[in-house]
């Protein structure tokens, strides 16, 4: 997930389908972000690059929609439903995510991991 | 006194008591209650039952006097037509009529001659002894010397003080005794009495020859006089300092109100320093501006007699009646505040037109002049330009604006308060000191405070003091006195100060640090 300035940023992502969950008047996905181009990036306890200003789920709710569809902390989250996610403020990712027309989220997130497991199964035997 | 005319039953000729007028009101009023209410209506001031001084008052008897030879009546068909120029008529003629009061000096002067007595007590004693018995006393070398040094330090310093701190020209007589300074002249008599006593008795009799120890005697008065002089000035002057309570004082005609913040003062000290006070903070009181229009309120009580709601003689005939007449007018549909508010809107409207009117006139009236540089005089003899004094260019540049500003102020109702000659006075004032139009428009744009309406004349103005304490009391928590004057009054309500409790935290100046916010965290 390292970022240099001027190039494209490239990610091994996780699609992830979340179905929002309805609550009285609310829909609540199960999950907590943080982050944001209006944020302090030296904060953050997922990011290996502590320069990096992008959204990250920092605390999963347990049995809510978010933790069945696979979510887990620490995750970047790239895009929600089609819509970029690493450059933006943290109210405009709160809005994204709250939309009230929508009952389903679709978001490509990365983690550490996925990078190391892609690596690991392009390395020869 | 006959029973047709309501003017004679409200003079007094005589110096009949307060207390014997009270019951003749009470009697009239009762009159005058039977008679058919289109007859004549008097100005009155006064409502019965009301406690109206302490009956020990000494407020004189001027006032009764020529209440009634001034007494305005009017006949007429409504209650607004007791004009403005009446009133303000009468009011001039009463203060105009006051005899000069020269009990007002009655005070000073017992304490003016109190302290010359006690000043002049010292150098007696130094003195009678060496004009009586001279041969006989004793030399006595330089302490003697040393005493008369500071004999003669403490007794200027003692004229000084006595002239910087007592001796100014009283500005208020009250009705009772100051009770400070009648203890301190007391005290101060009694002191020098005792010491003559003394003298008397030891020195004269037996004609002491120890002059050492009479000049010491003479200088122990003069310490004594020094520290009752600072015993007077703690009392007098530094007591009344330091904030202690706070006066609400509110005038009953159109409630304008103000709070000020006094010290330890008995009432009729507080009085007089409030009534100070409301000479240069209250806006003068226009009686042309109290009452609602006629239209909004004759709609409402068509059908019953017509009172006004401004001034206060309304209620006093008419407890019952009027209770019947609200209880019918509620059950009506009632319009009348639609239409006070429309009424405010135009006149509002209509003042802020004139205004507009006004400032424009005057803007270019003051174009018209410009004052004449020193050296542009001798620099243009080929153009010889009329110079004026400021007088004259005053009442040259008048005429332009007087329509205007005669219009401005008979919107406001301030037109009894500014003649014509009083505008161009102010008008040649303002070019002699170089001011603008709009410092000139300042004073008629709004309505200052008494003060700047006061005619110059030593008469003094006549306050009277209504209170159910007795007035030299001390003010405390809760008390309420009020100060009348001939067509309003001032109600002035005492509250203690909240007793402060100061905390202390101290902020080291190198703690001030800021860090980013802390990743704020949404849950979704």
């Amino acid at each position: 997930m390292s970022y240099i300035p001027g190039q494209p940023v490239t990610a091994v992502v996780q699609r992830i389908e979340i179905q929002k969950l309805r609550d009285g008047d609310n829909l609540i996905l199960g999950f907590s972000i943080g982050g944001g181009i209006d944020q302090d990036p030296g904060q953050n306890p997922f990011s290996e690059d502590k320069t990096d200003k992008g959204i990250y789920v920092t605390r999963v709710s347990k049995g809510g929609p978010a933790d069945v569809a696979g979510l887990m902390t620490g995750d970047k989250i790239m895009q929600v439903n089609g819509w970029d996610m690493t450059m933006v403020t943290h109210d405009q990712a709160r809005k994204r995510l709250t939309k009230k027309n929508e009952d389903v989220v679709r978001l490509l997130v990365t983690r550490k991991s996925l990078e190391d497991v892609v690596r690991q199964s392009m390395m020869p035997h | 006194m006959d029973n047709e005319s309501q003017y004679s039953g409200y003079s007094y000729k005589s110096s009949h008591s307060r207390s014997s007028r009270k019951h003749r009101d009470r009697r009239d009023r009762h009159r005058s209650k039977s008679r058919d209410s289109r007859g004549d209506k008097s100005v009155t001031i006064q409502a019965p039952g009301e406690a109206l001084l302490d009956t020990e008052s000494t407020r004189g008897d001027d006032r009764d006097d020529n209440w009634g030879e001034t007494t305005t009546v009017v006949t007429g068909t409504s209650e607004h037509s007791v004009s403005n120029e009446d009133l303000t008529r009468a009011s001039k003629e009463l203060e105009d009529s006051s005899p000069l009061e020269c009990r007002r000096f009655a005070g000073p002067v017992l304490s003016a001659v109190l302290g010359l007595f006690a000043l002049l007590t010292p150098l007696a004693f130094l003195l009678l002894p060496q004009l009586l018995w001279r041969e006989a006393l004793e030399p006595c070398g330089t302490p003697c010397e040393g005493l008369y040094v500071s004999l003669a330090f403490k007794l200027l310093v003692l004229l000084l003080s006595s002239w910087a701190l007592f001796l100014r020209p009283p500005r208020h007589t009250l009705p009772r005794f100051f009770v400070f300074r009648c203890l301190l002249m007391a005290l101060v008599f009694l002191f020098v009495a005792s010491y003559w006593l003394f003298y008397g008795v030891r020195v004269l009799e037996p004609r002491e020859r120890d002059y050492r120890g009479i000049v010491g005697y003479a200088v122990s008065l003069v310490d004594a006089l020094l520290f009752i002089q600072y015993l007077a000035l703690v009392l007098l002057e530094v007591r009344h300092l330091r904030p202690a309570f706070c006066l609400k004082v509110v005038r009953t005609t159109d409630g304008a109100s103000r709070f000020y913040n006094v010290g330890h003062l008995s009432i009729q000290r507080a009085a007089v320093w409030v009534l100070d006070q409301y000479y240069s903070d209250f806006p003068v009181y226009n009686p042309a501006l109290l009452n609602l229009p006629k239209s909004i309120l004759s709609k409402k009580m068509s059908g019953f007699k017509v009172y006004s709601l401004g001034e206060e003689n309304s209620t006093n005939n008419s407890t019952g009646q009027s209770r019947a007449m609200i209880a019918a007018a509620a059950r009506r549909r009632d319009n009348s505040h639609n239409e006070y508010y429309y009424e405010e809107a135009e006149m509002d409207r209509r003042i802020r037109k004139r205004k507009a009117r006004l400032v424009v006139a005057v803007e270019e009236a003051f174009t018209h002049i410009k004052r004449l540089q020193e050296d542009e005089a001798s620099s243009s003899p080929k153009h010889p330009r009329e110079v004026m004094d400021p007088r004259e260019a005053a009442q040259a540049i008048f005429a332009p604006m007087a329509r205007a500003m005669q219009k401005y102020l008979r919107t406001t109702r301030q037109q009894p308060y500014h003649s014509m000659e009083s505008i161009i006075t102010h008008l040649q004032f303002c070019i002699t000191h170089n001011m603008t139009p709009k410092a000139f428009l300042e004073r008629y744009l709004t309505p200052g405070p008494t003060m700047q309406y006061q005619r110059e004349n030593g008469r003094g103005r006549q306050w009277t003091l209504v209170s159910e304490e007795p007035v030299t009391s001390a003010l405390r928590q809760g008390l309420v006195f009020s100060l009348r004057r001939l067509d309003f009054s001032l109600v002035v309500t005492v509250t203690t100060l909240p007793f402060l409790t100061l905390g202390e935290e101290f902020i080291d100046p190198k703690s001030h640090k800021f860090v980013m916010r802390l990743q704020s965290e949404t849950s979704v």
